[in-house]
């Protein structure tokens, strides 16, 4: 498989006033042709920021993007201009964000919307616009496309909105579709609709998707791949299998322990993480998961471990092998 | 858990008029949030309530403990109908009947420590006498719900969200309550910090022998920690059963859309899954649809659908359902 983004010891800062905030700590991927990689991590752990990061997105200052490389087909993103990103952005690389009523325009109509990039990348005209946009909307199953697209946003309901909202993210046919969160403001069927809906684009289109999620069931369904996020720092990284039935770094064995199922009865007590996540100002010396660890020993406070491969295709950022509870 | 009944709910109803007109009002509508609805809950248990957003489960919690005034129907606690208990007696039922709110950001007064906070409800209803008394209870509610005594004299923004749920629990226990309506109170939490508050909720029943509503809609946290089930769909339950016979079997067609759609953290399982993927959204409950209220969405709906609504009905030892076409 060929590599389209390969993501290099990306560093992001932010400047405030209680001091810099170390959000994302040198974290590296790559995302291959036609795949599905799933990011998932409580709230600020830096899965967001990573990616918006990488899209230029992050308004600097605050942000600094301290270090680190986003080589798309070999040109690295963080050295491009805006200019030069607005022609990626939308095109090539396209986003979904997690609230749609925020990130579409009120007083603008869907179908303007949506034909605004066909114009702007595609360089077609009004009228072609307009019956792609049709096509588009017909293609995320919103009805009456023709009148739909006259519409205003505040007149369709949440999931017909983050509808709106792929149609708009896939309408150039993009080689990377980034969704941040698309579904965890929608309730679960229409979740349910929406996931069906990005699971066929994606056979149709031929993208590939970063999923950025905190919930670990909908990433079981979708991705290929698995990055689990802790405190701006990837810990674990495997094929999708290998996260849920193979876990091996403590956070994700106790994330997993964390959650009941719905297709069955558990009658024992829900594994808790003590504590809570760390403040993220200043770098933590040593793991930065050590004061919540239950598996922790003298080395994780003194070195922060790097991610290293347990196995083929199985990375994790421990010292410990959760199995023995013995050193690695 | 006894069979005993602590809570029984009859026909509640909660309309929310729409008015017209700044001067001369007029009522052009209602939102029926909540129409017809009745279930028991037994002393000792934790009776589930589940649905998507807007479905009414939120108002029928907050009716049934007169946050809203009701439109119409009878809660009966311990035997005494609340709506119609004033004063005293309405206090003594507020007592021993307390709710824990969903976000413990908005829930919490950002001006009044947490002495303040969960003094309150002992202040209210003259449970100690002297300040002394108060943050001497106060300190013991907070050890209960695994706070740091010491804590009594800081402000809800210096606790996290998890905490900030710790002290909404402590509040609601502070009056010794026998009922607790627990208003999705994990929703704003991140999922590891989701288990504590889960264990720290079956703890506290197992200790103090509490009997909970538990709102969600969080299907998998609620197969985990309740019971009995409800599930609702526009302002009326359409199934309640015991909590493996409602996952196991369910029976209306919404449930099962419902149960279907949750994702499950295991890839296998999901690949083999077959989902049902219901069309279109909710309707609006301001003019919601005629014989029953899922026909619209409905997979399985035939011509009766339409017209008649289906009657609330007992299948199998316990296990209710309001459709046509269930066996």
């Amino acid at each position: 498989m060929h590599t389209i983004l390969q993501v290099q010891n990306l560093q992001t800062q932010f400047r405030t006033y209680d001091g810099l905030v170390y959000a994302v700590n040198g974290i590296s991927y790559s995302l291959n042709e036609g795949e599905t990689l799933g990011v998932v991590g409580e709230s600020g752990c830096g899965k967001s920021v990573s990616v918006l990061s990488i899209m230029g997105l992050i308004p600097q200052p605050p942000g600094i993007i301290a270090g680190g490389q986003a080589l798309y087909h070999g040109s690295d993103l963080l050295k491009k201009s805006q200019d030069e990103l607005r022609h990626i952005r939308g095109k090539e690389i396209a986003m979904v964000f997690q609230d749609p009523m925020t990130s579409l325009n009120p007083v603008l109509t869907i179908g303007f919307q949506i034909s605004e990039s066909l114009q702007l990348h595609m360089a077609m005209n009004a009228e072609q616009a307009q019956q792609r946009a049709i096509e588009l909307l017909e293609m995320v199953g919103i009805p009456q496309a023709d009148r739909a697209l006259h519409n205003y946003p505040h007149q369709f309901s949440g999931g017909m909105r983050q509808r709106a909202m792929i149609a708009m993210a896939i309408s150039c046919m993009p080689q990377i579709l980034i969704a941040d969160e698309p579904t965890t403001a929608l309730d679960v069927t229409i979740q349910a609709q929406i996931t069906d809906l990005v699971k066929r684009l994606r056979e149709e289109i031929g993208m590939a998707i970063i999923w950025i999620t905190h919930d670990l069931g909908i990433i079981a369904g979708l991705a290929h791949r698995v990055i689990v996020m802790y405190a701006g720092f990837i810990v674990e990284h495997a094929g999708v299998d290998g996260v849920y039935d193979n876990p091996r770094h403590p956070y994700t064995v106790s994330l997993l322990g964390a959650l009941p199922r719905v297709d069955m009865s558990r009658e024992e007590r829900l594994v808790s993480i003590p504590g809570m996540p760390p403040n993220l100002i200043g770098l933590p010396k040593g793991c930065p998961f050590a004061p919540r660890c239950t598996f922790v020993v003298e080395k994780c406070r003194q070195e922060n471990p790097p991610l290293t491969p347990v196995e083929p295709n199985h990375e994790i950022a421990c010292w410990v092998d959760v199995r023995t509870g013995g050193l690695r | 858990m006894s069979d005993e009944i602590l809570v029984r709910v009859e026909n509640l109803k909660k309309h929310f008029p729409i008015r017209r007109g700044i001067l001369i009002q007029r009522q052009i509508g209602a939102v029926q949030a909540v129409d017809d609805v009745s279930f028991d809950i037994r002393r000792g248990e934790t009776l589930g309530l589940v649905g998507e957003s807007g479905c009414g489960k939120s108002t029928t919690g907050r009716t049934m403990l007169m946050l809203y005034p009701p439109t119409a129907g009878s809660v009966k606690f311990n035997g005494q109908n609340i709506f119609q208990s004033k004063g005293r007696r309405l206090m003594a039922i507020r007592r021993q009947a307390q709710m824990i709110f969903q976000d413990p950001y908005a829930s919490l007064n950002p001006r009044w420590t947490v002495n303040a906070i969960v003094g309150e409800p002992l202040w209210v209803h003259g449970l100690v006498k002297g300040r002394h008394a108060q943050t001497e209870r106060v300190q013991e509610l907070l050890k209960l719900v695994g706070l740091n005594p010491m804590y009594v004299n800081r402000y809800p923004h210096e606790f996290s969200g998890g905490q900030r749920q710790r002290i909404g629990v402590a509040r609601a226990l502070a009056s010794n309550p026998e009922f607790i309506i627990c208003d999705e109170p994990i929703s704003a939490l991140d999922v590891s910090i989701q288990a504590q508050v889960v264990n720290l909720l079956e703890d506290l029943q197992d200790k103090l022998g509490l009997t909970y509503l538990f709102i969600a809609h969080d299907l998998s946290m609620v197969r985990h920690i309740c019971d009995r089930v409800a599930v609702m769909y526009l302002g009326k339950i359409v199934e309640l059963a015991s909590r493996d016979e409602l996952y196991d079997h369910p029976q209306h067609p919404y449930a099962r859309a419902l149960l279907s759609a949750v994702p499950i953290p295991d890839p296998k399982a999901e690949r083999k899954r077959q989902r049902i993927i219901l069309t279109g959204d909710v309707p609006s409950p301001v003019n919601p649809p005629s014989g029953c209220r899922f026909h619209t969405r409905c997979p399985i709906a035939v011509d009766k659908c339409k017209s008649v609504e289906p009657e609330w009905r007992d299948l199998d030892s316990e296990h209710w359902v309001a459709c046509h076409l269930a066996q």
